[in-house]
């Protein structure tokens, strides 16, 4: 375990980590003749000992981000560097980063110990030293018991693992994960998270773990980026991305949104709907129309008539989901609006029935201007 | 009732049995004709010629039906016609030898010439592919016997090959390369090359590249990753094509028969002159079984070479 800490003892607060690696103005055009832009001038920073997530939609382009990051995909344009060094044109095998693949990608021909092996093999380790650090890996991912099974015979979490395992033996600098827990189950999926949560804390190594899935992103981030049509819209941590999203596109694909039409004067904003907010808008943002991001549950509903600072509201649909219930309500504007309750333990009266016309309440501060 | 309604129910597993039972049973029928077939066409032929190989020559051909160990003595001995003592036939040995080792090589060529070329096609968009094989095998097409008097218009003495060169004067005189050994492998190179590029092309068409690019990111060099990923999952292949030209080599008849000349032979044109000219038929079908044990025997070598287990785990 201990040699494993060789990148020195993880900085205290993230603000002072210095860069591992810094994507440049990156951009992946593939094929010469009628090109498709994969990555679109892509700057990022990924700090040392960060676990660092790759979120967005399918084909955004997460996987070409890694590819070039791994040397697997020269980039059509810009610069990568390592700690502060140019690597965009080293090969895969000269990075020292390393990957654990969406398919995991195990030899097939090779036990489970070959394939830890196979890496520190190919950096000249010694014999003991390969066979200690091999030991030490299995243990690390719980499969010292499976030591000499061949790969094809394992179920899909442990070969997750030895694909971990693998890819941590030769002690990269940075760690690469393409939507590693895609495969699993919903149970196995959990625990993984937790498990890959622990072994980045006891490695301190980087990480960038690409995922499509908020819920993944939100809980094993230390910052996430989200990415869409290659680009990158917004880097930040899990809290800044869920409550302070910039964009429409940030907002819709992390958690459930509610946009609303307002105006914005200097720091107040009046929704159409009635009621008005102070905020902080984001840069760039022109006083005017503007499009406001609440979160349903950020809001709350009662049965009767509004009083002052409600708004008044038509329920439509009721659904019910165990931990909460949400209410799909009209505003006054034909505007569209949902609200998730907490459901008490005793169920109370206090929720109006669908056709009923009630009173909503946006708590203060719940408003965000979005960018577009 | 409840008693008899009980005891007339099956005991547990015991409908999985019948339904064993009676799918056996099935399957049996099922591999009738094939049993069959293998019986005619295979193992009938072949007890045919062990009870051939222990019988005298007749007269003019065929055997007669003494009781003889003479057809199997001569697979490697000869009897000296004056004083009867036992020798070495030096020319049967000669023959022996040169099948094996131009089996050997052609071998050796197709995979030389055969791996690349299949790796080529197999690493092509989809669609080309196809082109790229049908291409391979557009020789099936024309008979063997065709094909092979088409090598021969190539290198013979007043052949292209010549022709070429001594317009470009590079040479004086014409080569000799008609009725050696080198235009018998030659021959076979050109013929059994398909056999080698086919199974080696679908176990690289099989092959994951991802395995390959994993092994890249765990700092293997081209050359390493080759070696230590590439070709223990494209060894079957390796091993299919080369059993499929090895063999076919060793038995070959009509390649040696018109490029090696009448000197030249192979261990397929020893046995076609006992059934012929020589008039040896218990020799014929002790020399065809030889054949057979020779295959059997580097069959089994070869795959057991082959299959052996990567190193043990560290
Ligand atoms: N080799 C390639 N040639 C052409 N286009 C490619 C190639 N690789 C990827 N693309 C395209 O680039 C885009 C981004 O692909 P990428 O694999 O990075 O998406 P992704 O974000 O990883 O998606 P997913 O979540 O589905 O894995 C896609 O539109 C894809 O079709
Ligand atoms: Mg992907």
């Amino acid at each position: 375990m201990n040699a494993l800490h060789s990148t020195a003892a993880p900085p205290s607060s993230a603000a002072e980590r210095e860069t591992a690696i810094e994507a440049r103005g990156i951009t992946k055009i593939f094929g010469a003749a009628n090109g498709f832009m994969a990555l679109d001038n892509v700057s990022v920073a990924i700090r040392r000992n960060e676990f660092f997530t790759l979120l967005g939609p399918s084909g955004c382009g997460k996987t070409t981000l890694l590819r070039v990051i791994a040397g697997f995909e020269p980039p059509t344009m810009g610069v990568l560097s390592l700690n502060g060094r140019d690597i965009s044109q080293l090969p895969p095998n000269k990075r020292p980063v390393n990957t654990v693949f969406q398919n995991y990608a195990l030899f097939p021909h090779m036990s489970v110990a070959n394939n830890i092996a196979f890496g520190l093999e190919m950096l000249g380790k010694s014999k003991s030293e390969i066979k200690d650090t091999v030991t030490e890996m299995l243990k690390l991912v719980q499969m010292e018991h499976l030591r000499s099974r061949r790969t094809s015979e394992l179920s899909g979490g442990q070969q997750q693992r030895v694909a971990l395992a693998r890819a941590l033996a030769p002690k990269p600098e940075v760690l690469l994960l393409d939507e590693p827990l895609s495969a699993l189950d919903l149970k196995l999926r959990k625990e993984m998270q937790i498990e890959l949560k622990r072994l980045q804390h006891e490695t301190g190594i980087t990480f960038i773990f690409v995922t499509h899935d908020q819920e993944e992103a939100l809980t094993m981030s230390d910052r996430i980026a989200v990415m869409s049509a290659g680009k990158i819209l917004q880097v930040g941590s899990p809290r800044e991305i869920y409550a302070k999203p910039a964009e429409r596109f940030v907002a819709n694909f992390i958690g459930e949104s509610n946009f609303l039409n307002a105006t914005l004067a200097g720091d107040s904003v009046t929704l159409d709907a009635g009621g008005r907010f102070t905020v902080t808008p984001p840069e760039g943002v022109a006083d005017g129309e503007v499009s406001v991001l609440v979160r349903p549950e950020h809001a709350s509903v009662r049965a009767g008539e509004p009083g002052a600072g409600e708004l008044a509201v038509t329920v439509e649909t009721i659904v019910y989901s165990g931990d909460a219930t949400t209410l799909h309500l009209k505003l006054a504007t034909g505007e569209t609006f949902k609200a998730k309750q907490p459901n008490a333990p005793a169920e109370a009266g206090v929720l109006p029935a669908e056709g009923d016309s009630a009173a909503l309440t946006i708590a203060p501060g719940a408003v965000t201007v979005l960018k577009d | 009732m409840t008693d008899s309604a009980l005891a007339s129910e099956p005991a547990p597993g015991a409908l999985e049995a019948h339904a064993a039972r009676q799918d056996s049973r099935n399957r049996w029928l099922l591999s009738l004709p094939a049993l069959l077939i293998i019986f005619l066409f295979a193992s009938g032929p072949l007890f045919v010629m062990v009870i051939y190989s222990f019988l005298s020559p007749g007269d003019y051909g065929n055997v007669k039906w003494d009781f003889s160990t003479d057809g199997w003595v001569n697979v490697l001995l000869q009897r000296d016609i004056f004083d009867d003592t036992l020798m070495w036939a030096d020319a049967h040995l000669s023959i022996f030898w040169r099948s094996l080792s131009l089996s050997l090589i052609t071998t050796v060529l197709t995979l030389i010439f055969g791996v690349p070329t299949a790796w080529f096609i197999a690493t092509q968009r989809p669609g080309k592919r196809e082109f790229w094989l049908f291409l391979v095998t557009v020789p099936f097409w024309t008979n063997l016997l065709v094909r092979t008097i088409a090598i021969q218009e190539l290198i013979r003495a007043e052949g292209v090959i010549n022709n070429v060169l001594l317009a470009l004067h590079i040479i004086d005189e014409p080569l000799q390369m008609m009725f050696t050994d080198f235009a018998i492998g030659f021959g076979m190179t050109y013929v059994y090359l398909p056999l080698m590029v086919l199974p080696v092309y679908a176990a690289v068409e099989k092959l994951d590249f991802r395995l390959v690019e994993a092994a890249y990111d765990l700092y293997a060099s081209r050359w390493t990753a080759f070696r230590r990923v590439i070709l223990p999952l494209i060894k079957p292949g390796i091993i299919a094509g080369s059993i499929l030209v090895f063999i076919p080599c060793l038995g070959a008849y009509v390649t040696p028969r018109v490029l090696g000349g009448g000197k030249n032979l192979m261990f397929g044109n020893l046995i076609e002159l006992q059934f012929g000219a020589g008039r040896n038929w218990p020799l014929g079908a002790a020399l065809s079984l030889t054949l057979m044990a020779i295959v059997m025997v580097a069959l089994i070598y070869y795959v057991r070479i082959t299959s052996r287990e990567e190193k043990k785990d560290v």
